[in-house]
């Protein structure tokens, strides 16, 4: 049965929202704090700050990651920068404005409530990063500098270089080692969460394994915290790091926790193509070559000509025909959707016939090549490393790829799963980027959850735990969750069958990005359920992970993985193909306009859709959260 | 182009380890590094085999998580490249190459080419940060900082805690890794107030560690993937002297 799920929209007008909660938000007093126990899972821009905020009020904290070290969290990848709303380029930015462009970017299907906390905040968390010692772009005056990013018309965009990930989370991770050195919190590097103890319908542990001796643990705490990132690595091709996992939180999704919006996925469109079966990931070129570079495929069919060889004239430049007024700039589910119809068609380029060009020769000509070093000296330079091509001489070769998980667990505005005592934090939760997530905002909201909300809402929870005594791990619930999970592992190794968790995974990838990718269609979807289906069949009796369970497996690693990718792969077809409309990147093939642009239907779909577990995989029951906008009306978000 | 592979395998901290030898077949020069040896893994997972364990995350030269010898260099034949960035197009058909873990006393070895990293980590906590709780934090172009000045400590803070530098030194010193995080924070006017005693107890952490001593053979910045200069090392020790002087304390 359906229920309307608590949102909990603090009263009073937007702007005030915030404000009124942490009036009212209820306190631990300091003396009681050294009696809760905190886990975050996740030591990420969101995971980090989180622990690290906490640990400093004096919670005690125990932090996990599967890297070897917190500082290494998929975080450090993010080129781009960090968007916030400070106005010191004086160009008309305020908060509302910030608000506004996060809401229309995300197509009008996200909360208000919380879209708007997150601009509020978005300010004092560079106040927070320059005073760690972050050390963002500065003008020769010595403040700080800005620079715009797709999809807007101010500059509030803070970077530095092209590390803004690494040098945040390094900010964030030396924060948190302050209290590891403190005594505060507590390190676990090296072990993956397996499953999630609830206890009187509360969370009150988890199940890790320790990845260098294989052996399980059992962890209790009043509360525990995901922040596990974004699960694109689904598609197998993706801009994700080789161990980004949904199985922290699809296992908080097998005990009560429900998942919103699962397969509204961000698809980058200047991606490097891949170049072979044996390829692994897919690697980002930042977002801002298309400044200056121009996005083009040859006009006839499988053309094969050098790309220097076909004249002016015999070249389709696609974005600035169909969007004239943003061209190469239109937004990243329009150009990356724009670029799968050309190499559709069959104007693919590169050997495998997977890529378009970005050509760069006009802007040498007009500017100078040294001008054009001075901007993207560095992404030529990878470019070459990776691809062995001088992209001064030649046009660079991109293609779209999987990048970022606008879905993930459904929290209320406290950032409280649908299981009380859990909390999902950063990309792992579905909040506030609708059905498109714009450039340079999920940074923002990984270190706002972590640093100026959770700190909040955390408390306003524990504040009622301050009489529960710590929990037993060694008590027979935590016992029975590890039981099972080491089951589970055991039957991974005895399987012996004939193909690897990768070739499983490469399988599951190629069958959801064909059919819930960059297009869906009623038909595609239901088609890739079918095959999912066998596909999670197949991988039951024909998993080949040879070792033990007892030792460092990373074949092992993989399978765990991979078996919640067949479960999760499901609810994503049957999440986008419930949902009849096209919105952000869900584009449904059926529910276009005239122009071929996606057709919202707010009548039906103004709605976040949660899904609940039942048992199985293929019966999800849906909850609907309404999107009530009260302060601005939602309208057809154009680019031409 | 084939290639012959001799790859250290180690059971775990305790066993003794030896080097196994492998061929290739048909590798293609596109493909990266560690794509050829998630090909060789695949070819053993297939015979029932174990794969060779190694340390890999982002796949992008930027989490530092991947990192082996290869012929003997860290992160392989190409200047300032980690492994991960590292193509097959840099080797030749036919070439036998060595694959090792990085060897220092203070990275034991997990299995195979994975090793324990966690010393860095050690050092960081004691001291290689600016002690700024959440919401302590000023209004952020309140601290304004010159220009060259933030570049150059940006030319420190670039450092991915690989541990090439501590694999290519003769004596396995963490001294870069190290001066480059103190070197970062004395740029910077934030957290000057804690400048010695933050000198101080990472040095201490470092030479508590087993790590050697820094004798300026200067490989790591050669073999360092972000290129970081042993200029920061000197400045590391000029700030360690000053402390020593100055504060006398910690
Ligand atoms: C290539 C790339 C470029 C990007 N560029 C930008 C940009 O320019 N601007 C921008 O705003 N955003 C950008 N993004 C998006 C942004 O980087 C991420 O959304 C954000 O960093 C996510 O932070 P997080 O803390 O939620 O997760 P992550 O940083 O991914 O951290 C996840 C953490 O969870 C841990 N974990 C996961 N599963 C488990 C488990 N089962 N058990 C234990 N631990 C687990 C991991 O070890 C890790 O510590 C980019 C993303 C990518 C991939
Ligand atoms: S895998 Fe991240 S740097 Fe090589």
């Amino acid at each position: 049965m359906s229920r309307i799920l608590e949102v909990r929209i603090p009263d009073g007008p937007l702007p005030e929202k915030w404000s009124n909660y942490k009036a009212k938000a209820r306190l631990v007093s300091p003396n009681n704090r050294k009696k809760l126990d905190v886990i975050v899972v996740g030591t990420g821009l969101a995971g980090a700050s989180a622990a690290a905020s906490l640990a400093e009020m004096g919670y005690n904290v125990k932090s996990f990651c599967f890297q070897d070290s917190p500082r290494r969290a998929h975080s450090v990848a993010a080129q781009g920068g960090v968007n916030a709303s400070k106005n010191y380029r004086n160009d008309g930015d305020n908060v509302f404005r910030f608000f506004y462009d996060t809401i229309k970017g995300g197509d009008f299907r996200s909360r208000e409530a919380n879209v708007y906390r997150l601009a509020e905040c978005s300010a004092s968390l560079i106040d927070q990063a320059v005073a760690q010692g972050v050390p963002f772009a500065r003008e020769y005056g010595g403040y700080l500098r800005n620079r715009s990013f797709g999809g807007v018309q101010v500059s509030r965009t803070f970077y530095a270089r092209g590390q803004t990930g690494q040098q945040l989370l390094l900010g964030a991770y030396q924060a948190l080692m302050r209290q590891v050195s403190a005594k505060k919190v507590t390190l676990y590097a090296r072990h993956e969460m397996l499953d999630l103890v609830v206890i009187d319908g509360r969370a009150r542990g988890i199940i890790a394994r320790n990845l260098d001796t294989g052996q399980t643990e059992r962890h209790a705490a009043h509360a525990v915290v995901l922040a596990t990132g974004g699960f694109g690595k689904i598609y197998y091709l993706s801009t994700l790091a080789m161990g980004c996992n949904a199985s922290a939180i699809w296992r908080a999704h097998k005990k009560g926790a429900f998942m919103a919006n699962p397969s509204w996925t961000q698809i980058h469109p200047t991606c490097l193509p891949q170049s072979g079966a044996y390829q692994s990931k897919l690697t980002l070129m930042s977002e801002s070559l298309r400044n200056d570079g121009r996005i083009w495929v040859p006009l006839q069919h499988d053309d094969t000509r050098a790309p220097g060889a076909i004249p002016e004239e015999e070249r389709d430049y696609y974005l600035e025909r169909k969007y004239p007024s943003f061209g190469n700039l239109a937004p990243r589910d329009i150009a990356s959707r724009a670029a799968k119809e050309q190499i559709d068609a069959g104007k693919g380029v590169g050997p495998l016939k997977n890529a378009v060009y970005l050509d760069f020769s006009k802007a040498i000509g007009e500017y100078g090549k040294s001008t054009i070093t001075e901007r993207y000296g560095n992404l030529f330079t990878m470019y070459k490393k990776i691809t062995g091509i001088d992209a001064y001489r030649e046009p660079m070769k991109i293609s779209p790829a999987a990048h970022f998980s606008m879905g993930g667990l459904w929290v209320d505005y406290d950032l409280m799963t649908s299981v009380p005592g859990l909390f999902a934090i950063g990309e792992a939760n579905f909040s506030d980027h609708g059905a498109n997530r714009l450039g340079a905002n999920s940074l923002l909201q990984a270190c706002v959850d972590g640093y100026f909300v959770l700190p909040y809402t955390l408390q306003n929870y524990l504040a009622d735990e301050i009489r529960t005594p710590r929990f037993d791990p060694d008590s027979t619930p935590f016992i029975e969750v590890e039981r099972a999970v080491k089951a589970q592992l055991q039957q991974f190794t005895d399987c012996r069958g004939s193909k690897t968790a990768d070739e499983f995974h490469r399988e599951l990838g190629r069958e959801l990005y064909d059919k819930c990718g960059l297009l869906r269609s009623g038909e595609g979807l239901r088609n890739a359920i079918r095959n999912i289906r066998e596909l999670r069949e197949a991988f039951r009796h024909d998993l080949l992970v040879p070792g033990h369970t007892d030792e460092v497996n990373s074949e092992l690693e993989k399978a765990g993985r991979v078996a919640d990718y067949m479960e999760i792969a499901e609810l994503m077809c049957i999440d986008a193909l419930h949902r009849e409309e096209s919105c952000g990147a869900h584009f449904r093939e059926e529910y276009q306009t005239a122009e071929g642009e996606a057709r919202r239907d707010d009548e039906r779909f103004c709605y976040s859709a949660a899904w609940q577990w039942t048992g199985n995989p293929s019966e999800p029951v849906l909850h609907k959260e309404p999107l009530v906008f009260e302060t601005i009306t939602p309208t057809v978000r154009s680019y031409k | 182009m084939d290639i012959v592979l001799k790859i250290w395998r180690q059971k775990d901290q305790d066993s003794t380890g030896k080097l196994e030898t492998y061929t290739l077949e048909e590798v293609n020069p596109d493909m990266s590094f560690l794509e050829m040896l998630d090909t060789l893994n695949h070819n053993l997972v297939k015979q029932g085999e174990r794969a060779i364990e190694f340390d890999h995350d982002c796949r992008e030269g930027i989490c530092g998580q991947c990192g082996m010898m290869i012929d003997g260099i860290a992160h392989g034949p190409l200047k300032h490249t980690t492994t991960c960035q590292l193509h097959m197009r840099s080797f030749c058909d036919g070439q036998t190459i060595q694959i090792e873990p990085f060897r220092a006393e203070a990275f034991p070895v997990i299995r195979d080419l994975k090793v324990d990293r966690s010393a860095f980590d050690r050092i960081i906590a004691s001291g290689g940060y600016v002690s700024v709780d959440t919401g302590q934090a000023p209004e952020a172009n309140s601290i304004p900082i010159a220009h060259h000045d933030a570049e150059a400590a940006f030319d420190a803070a670039v450092c991915i805690g690989c541990g090439a530098c501590v694999a290519s030194c003769k004596n396995a010193s963490a001294s870069l890794f190290t001066a480059a995080k103190i070197s970062q924070m004395t740029r910077l006017p934030q957290g000057r107030e804690e400048a010695g005693t933050r000198v101080t107890r990472m040095v201490r952490q470092m030479e508590s560690e087993d790590f050697g001593h820094c004798t300026n053979t200067e490989a790591c910045e050669v073999e360092c993937p972000q290129a970081i200069s042993v200029l920061h090392i000197a400045r590391m020790n000029y700030e360690y002297n000053r402390a020593g002087i100055f504060f006398n304390k910690a």
